[in-house]
């Protein structure tokens, strides 16, 4: 593989197997700074499992995966590295069911997130600033919760909680954040609303999101990366992937064999 | 948002602790010595039930094991007093079991200062040991709690089999001074209690600061979602392991007061069933609230001290019955009734608040 030494993240050769299933075989991917990437496919193709590989919740059983996130600190392998430390490293990751922690309140959920020293010592005399309030405060503007600071997140809405995760994640201030289909399940106006926020967040940083809805994926002039049975099968605009034979088959394939059968019977 | 908002209720709240220390210290004033030395026990067991609020309330691991803490509090202190009691000779049970030399780890529980030492710190590093072993290889729920089963059982059987180091099934009894002090004495009796409601008092303080603090929220957390606190850069383990360390100590200081209260400490007192009887009254006090946990201890073992004088046999069930009550009815507890009770009126003046913050909503 040819190193690019802009890269914020480098994926080579990642496999990936659970008791003999391959769920990754061999899959690459290369991210630039600042970039929005769609990672797109059918069910079953690896897109989750490839996120799990980054953040470190899965370890992959062969490749490497290689962050180069943090100005100074050059390219750091996180192949082994362990969920919290990667987290540190300024990785964040938002899980396709809404994670957050129900009996804090909203403000108390970007309080514990906010980018801080991790240690019990440190929280233990953690004292809150003006400055932290206004960031909390801030965080909470943009996403929409600011009337709703004092709830308990577990009363907020579906979407409300997606928000407040992808609040969450940004208090951390990662450099590059992972989203799992951030709008399943969402209503229209607020798949809207996460699509503007979203369009807000990937201005000063680097995102992958994996995504399903592909008239979410097409309001984005972004690159698309389609994974197939745990390979990548094509990189590219929407257009040039959605123009592609392969892509075609697998993904949309079904309505084509579909039609192809109807055809010859 | 905190500070100034909450200054009607924080007074409200520091009028009523203030209140209740008060009458915590001039009990001896209302009770009868017989009363007293029963409310002292209590109180004892209010601490461990504070640490037990500490890390099942609030950080969601469920422990059956802090007999075993209890317990390696309640013998350090006690074979301090037995040493004193034989007046610096070998203990009598020794003398029984054919011993002819004061063992090793005997020796240094001459000094009260290392046996109150040790009471905290051996049951908070086996806490610590046990969380290191277990929290960091992600052993957890049910799994933790069988664990913590296990241990009563090694804990007891070695105190039993033991018996020329540890007095056996008797355990350790028959004590006469505490620094220079008879322990009979009304005066002394009176002076432990006093020290025991400041512990007490000072235990409370001290997780109330815990779950206060930021920390506090970590762990509430981790009880709430371990993974996403690991997603967000925190190491879940080494908060467990805090915890539950200063959880096992709490249960250390607990049982070192209560053998001062009741003169004797045998493995039977830190059992399994002694153990699941301190989770019960956290549940049924309210987890999740540091004086549901106290009100809990002190209110079970009253009822189960009334109860017991009047029908010998009918305590288990009692306990049983508000236990199933508590888990149907009362998920919150003691502490959640009197909450709900409030609750019309807090709602109200949340409702205030948030018109006062968003005036423009």
């Amino acid at each position: 593989m040819i190193k690019k030494p802009s890269a914020i993240l480098q994926c080579e050769g990642i496999t990936v197997s659970f008791d003999g299933f391959k769920a990754i075989q061999g899959m690459h991917l290369s991210l630039e700074r600042s970039e929005l990437r769609f990672l797109i496919g059918p069910n079953g193709a690896g897109k989750t499992t490839m996120l799990d590989v980054i953040c470190g919740k899965t370890k992959p059983t062969s490749g490497k995966v290689v962050y180069n996130g943090i100005d100074g600190a050059g390219p750091i392998e996180i192949t082994r590295k362990k969920e919290h430390q990667i987290a540190e490293l300024g990785i964040g990751r938002k899980f396709q069911a809404p994670s957050v922690f129900p009996t804090l309140t909203v403000f108390e959920n970007l309080e514990i997130a906010m980018r801080q020293r991790r240690s019990v010592f440190s929280t233990l005399f953690a004292r809150m600033s003006a400055e932290d309030r206004e960031r909390i405060d801030m965080q909470l503007s943009l996403i929409g919760l600011q009337n709703k600071a004092s709830w308990r997140a577990g009363g907020l809405s579906h979407g409300e909680k997606q928000w407040l995760e992808i609040g969450i994640m940004l208090m951390q201030e990662p450099g590059l954040l992972l989203l799992d289909e951030p709008v399943a399940g969402m209503t229209d106006k607020e798949t809207n609303k996460t699509g503007e926020l979203l369009k807000e967040i990937v201005k000063s940083r680097t995102v992958v999101v994996v995504e399903h809805d592909m008239e979410f994926v097409r309001n984005f002039a972004s690159k698309v990366t389609v994974m197939h049975e745990g390979r990548l099968l094509k990189e590219g605009t929407m257009d040039e992937v959605q123009s592609d034979d392969r892509v075609a088959e697998v993904y949309l394939g079904k309505r084509r064999d579909a039609d192809v059968s109807r055809s010859t019977a | 948002m905190q500070s100034n908002q909450w200054t009607a209720a924080r007074i409200g709240t520091l009028i009523g602790y203030a209140a209740a220390s008060a009458a915590l210290f001039a009990a001896p004033l209302y009770l009868s010595d017989f009363r007293l030395n029963l409310l002292a026990k209590f109180l004892a067991f209010a601490i461990v039930a504070l640490g037990l609020d500490l890390i099942w309330g609030y950080t969601g691991i469920l422990s059956l094991g802090h007999g075993v803490f209890f317990g390696l509090g309640g013998y350090a202190m006690a074979m301090y007093l037995k040493l004193k009691a034989s007046g610096g000779h070998m203990p009598d049970f020794m003398d029984w079991s054919g011993l002819t030399a004061l063992p090793w780890f005997w020796k240094p529980f001459e000094s009260l200062g290392f046996a109150f030492a040790a009471g905290l710190l051996i049951p908070g590093l086996l806490a610590l040991f046990l969380g290191y072993v277990t929290f960091r290889n992600r052993i957890r729920g049910v799994y933790f709690t069988i664990l913590t089963q296990a241990l009563v059982i090694i804990t007891t059987t070695l105190l039993i089999g033991q018996q020329a180091y540890t007095g056996g099934t008797n355990g350790l009894t028959g004590f006469t001074k505490i620094a220079g002090y008879s322990i009979s004495n009304p005066d002394t009796k009176q002076m432990l209690y006093w020290i025991t409601a400041a512990f007490l008092i000072v235990a409370f303080a001290l997780c109330r600061f815990l779950v206060k603090s930021r920390f506090g929220k970590v762990l509430r957390a981790i009880r709430d979602g371990e993974n996403r606190v690991r997603f967000i850069g925190y190491n879940p383990a080494i908060y467990q392991m805090t915890a539950f360390a200063i959880s096992g100590a709490l249960a250390g200081l607990a049982g070192m007061l209560f053998v001062l209260h009741v003169g004797i400490i045998s493995p039977s007192m830190l059992g399994i069933v002694p153990s699941i009887e301190m989770v019960l009254w956290v549940a049924i006090g309210g987890r999740g609230t540091m004086i549901g946990a106290v009100l809990g201890a002190v209110l079970m073992n009253w009822g189960k001290s009334e109860i017991s004088a009047q029908y010998p046999d009918a305590w288990l069930f009692v306990m049983g019955a508000l236990f199933v009550v508590v888990v149907v009815f009362l998920p919150n507890g003691v502490a959640g009734l009197l909450g709900r009770l409030s609750f019309i009126k807090r709602r109200v003046t949340d409702h205030d608040k948030e018109a006062v913050r968003n005036p423009a909503v």
